[in-house]
């Protein structure tokens, strides 16, 4: 017979083990994911992957039409969402204390941000794709801009609601016009935290395969024509992971090695600046 | 004086009426600038307006596109396994079914995990090991989801075949009951597969909502319970468990949210199979992947109308679970603010 006293210590032990355990497979995955990537991906890296097209599958060559398409795709998605995502979440921070546009949209935006990207990607086909006939960088582009949105309207309106409201005071005792005292004041004050957003938001999408199925699609050459079918890292990456050739294989790896380096090193990044928004703020 | 004591919600007006405005001398350079005041706030308030048009947008279109299948199939479309391009016999059962199957189990692995990653990091770890361990946690999120299924595909799959199949087939396999969720070949690609590589994928988000949670509980609550003699599982399971209770499942919901609505990670290892099995070793088939794998190749109006249709069943799914989420945050985020 165990006393009461031992068994709760023991339960304790247990459960607390348990929690170093979980803790132990959480990284374990993060390293056997990173292991995986660099093993098979180093191998493919090199010149040739940034300086020639997608192969057929009996010849050599690299990914520089499909890691053109996707920086094209992502800095123009990136420059239509960026403006509309900062001026909606100011709305939000600066003007949505009453009326009912604000708590709307914000209850919406949270809806759009978690939203299963193939459903956005499946919304542009039926109202871009099927109308025009034909799959197209812009659709891509739009598809991706989708995701963009929602990311920094949450990102801005958050960072915008940490500048403490005597800063706006001070601003209004001087005599500035609001609009004045947001862009000159609160804007410059989180100038950090909304960058931040907008680098979530790329390291977001460069990643992003689903919604690009069925609107960029992919293209074996090289094309910068935005209203054809655009080659993109995550597409071409998907169609040779899932293909029967050695070597395509062996460039997908390489190509989601940079993907999720370029990824990765966003999303620290995007950590230096939260934090340098954080001592600014503080 | 023609002034309109109506229109007083101009708050352009700093808050004064207007009558009192018409009486103050305002220099022409200060009524530009309310002028400006007011073209500003009308660009933000339009942008704002775009991304509440954008959802309305997506589900009516998604509505419309699926228009067809939903008036040939009507309900039946929910309940029908049948998915036969060539004589254009749709019915979403088997993706419906395998899109929650593959989010219960995801679930039911990632929620243990999490919570205990949440306690370590809240509870045990070591003050300077909080940051990069949460970091690396949260850098797991950030891994784009085709990497999670290339690597469930080449990596996971093969190992899970060899050892994992084989070793639950003898031990919950053995159990009269269940054990026919564990029978067949030993493929290493099929729903169970999916599942697990949906809860890797799910793990950070849901630790992260736990984890900031966690850290809510006051901590003059949990040191009176050490100082009654509480063991640290003790002062967890009857104080901050239950403080935490409504924001756990939140955060739960965020997860599963993003397990239902998972393409490619799902696409590679889930094995496109539209068959119905009872057992978790066969392939089966989810919205998501469904969708991926076959729309750009659906012909015909109606195979079209009945993929987009189980796009508009997905998004009303997460619709659903989101929408809950987020209602339990708030009410999470409301009862902070009266006890502060």
């Amino acid at each position: 017979m165990v006393s009461i006293y031992t068994r709760r210590r023991i339960v304790n032990a247990v459960n607390l083990i348990g929690s170093v355990l979980a803790m132990g497979i959480g990284l374990a995955w993060l390293f056997w994911i990173l292991f995986t990537l660099f093993s098979n991906g180093f191998g493919g890296m090199g010149l040739t992957l940034f300086t020639h097209m997608t192969p057929a599958p009996d010849e050599n060559g690299g990914l520089l039409n499909a890691i053109a398409g996707s920086v094209v795709m992502v800095t123009i998605a990136t420059a239509i969402g960026t403006p509309i995502g900062i001026m909606a979440g100011t709305y939000l921070a600066e003007f949505g204390q009453r009326g009912w546009l604000a708590p709307i949209t914000r209850f919406i935006n949270d809806i759009l941000l978690s939203a299963p990207s193939i459903v956005i990607g499946l919304f542009v086909y039926t109202v871009y794709v099927a109308r025009v006939g034909h799959f197209s960088g812009w659709a891509g582009v739009l598809a991706l801009s989708l995701i963009v949105i929602p990311v920094v309207v949450r990102t801005t309106e958050d960072m915008l609601r940490l500048i403490p409201n005597s800063l706006r005071e001070a601003a209004a005792a001087l005599g500035a016009p609001h609009w004045k005292i947001i862009t000159l004041v609160t804007w410059r004050a989180s100038k950090a935290g909304i960058l931040t957003g907008v680098l979530l938001a790329i390291a977001r999408i460069s990643g992003e395969t689903a919604p690009l199925l069925f609107t960029a699609l992919n293209n074996q050459f090289w094309s910068v024509d935005m209203d054809r079918p655009m080659a993109n890292l995550p597409v071409v990456i998907f169609q040779f992971a899932m293909s029967p050739y050695e070597y395509w294989q062996e460039l997908a790896w390489a190509g989601a090695l940079l993907i999720t380096l370029s990824v990765l090193a966003l999303n620290i990044i995007a950590r230096f600046f939260l934090r340098k928004h954080e001592q600014i703020n503080q | 004086m023609n002034v309109d004591y109506t229109n007083r919600r101009n708050s352009d007006t700093f808050g004064l009426p207007n009558k009192m405005m018409a009486n103050i001398h305002v220099p022409e350079k200060f009524k530009k600038q309310l002028f400006y005041d007011l073209i500003f706030r009308g660009i933000t308030w339009f942008f704002t307006l775009i991304v509440l048009l954008l959802l309305t947008a997506l589900v009516v279109s998604l509505l419309l596109g699926s228009m067809p299948a939903i008036q040939a199939f009507g309900f039946n479309f929910l309940f029908s396994s049948e998915w036969n391009p060539v004589t254009e016999k749709f019915g979403g059962l088997v993706p419906i079914a395998g899109t929650l199957v593959t989010s219960i189990i995801a679930l039911s692995i990632a929620i243990p995990i999490s919570f205990g990653i949440a306690l370590f990091l809240t509870e045990l770890s070591p003050p300077w090991l909080r940051r990069p361990l949460g970091t690396a946690i949260e850098l797991l999120a950030g891994i784009p989801s085709i990497i999670y299924g290339m690597w469930g595909l080449f990596v996971f799959a093969p190992f899970f075949a060899q050892t994992g199949q084989p070793w639950l087939q003898n031990t919950l396999g053995q159990i009269p009951g269940i054990d026919f969720l564990f029978t067949g070949a030993f493929m290493g690609i099929g729903t169970l597969t999916a599942g697990i590589i949906l809860a890797i994928m799910v793990i950070p988000f849901i630790a992260a909502v736990m984890r900031d949670v966690f850290e809510v509980v006051p901590s003059m609550l949990k040191e009176s319970a050490y100082a009654l003699g509480a063991t640290t599982w003790e002062v967890i399971w009857h104080v901050v468990i239950p403080y935490t209770r409504i924001g756990m499942v939140g955060g739960i919901m965020l997860g599963l949210g993003r397990a239902l609505g998972e393409t490619m990670a799902v696409t590679f290892v889930i094995g496109n199979a539209h068959q119905l099995h009872a057992s978790l070793f066969m392939p089966g088939n989810s919205i998501a992947s469904a969708l991926a794998n076959e729309f750009t190749e659906a012909d015909g109006e109606l195979y079209t109308a009945a993929l987009i249709e189980l796009g508009l069943i997905l998004f009303l799914i997460t619709f659903i679970v989101l929408a809950c989420s987020k209602i339990l945050l708030l009410q999470l985020r409301k009862r902070d603010g009266d006890i502060s």
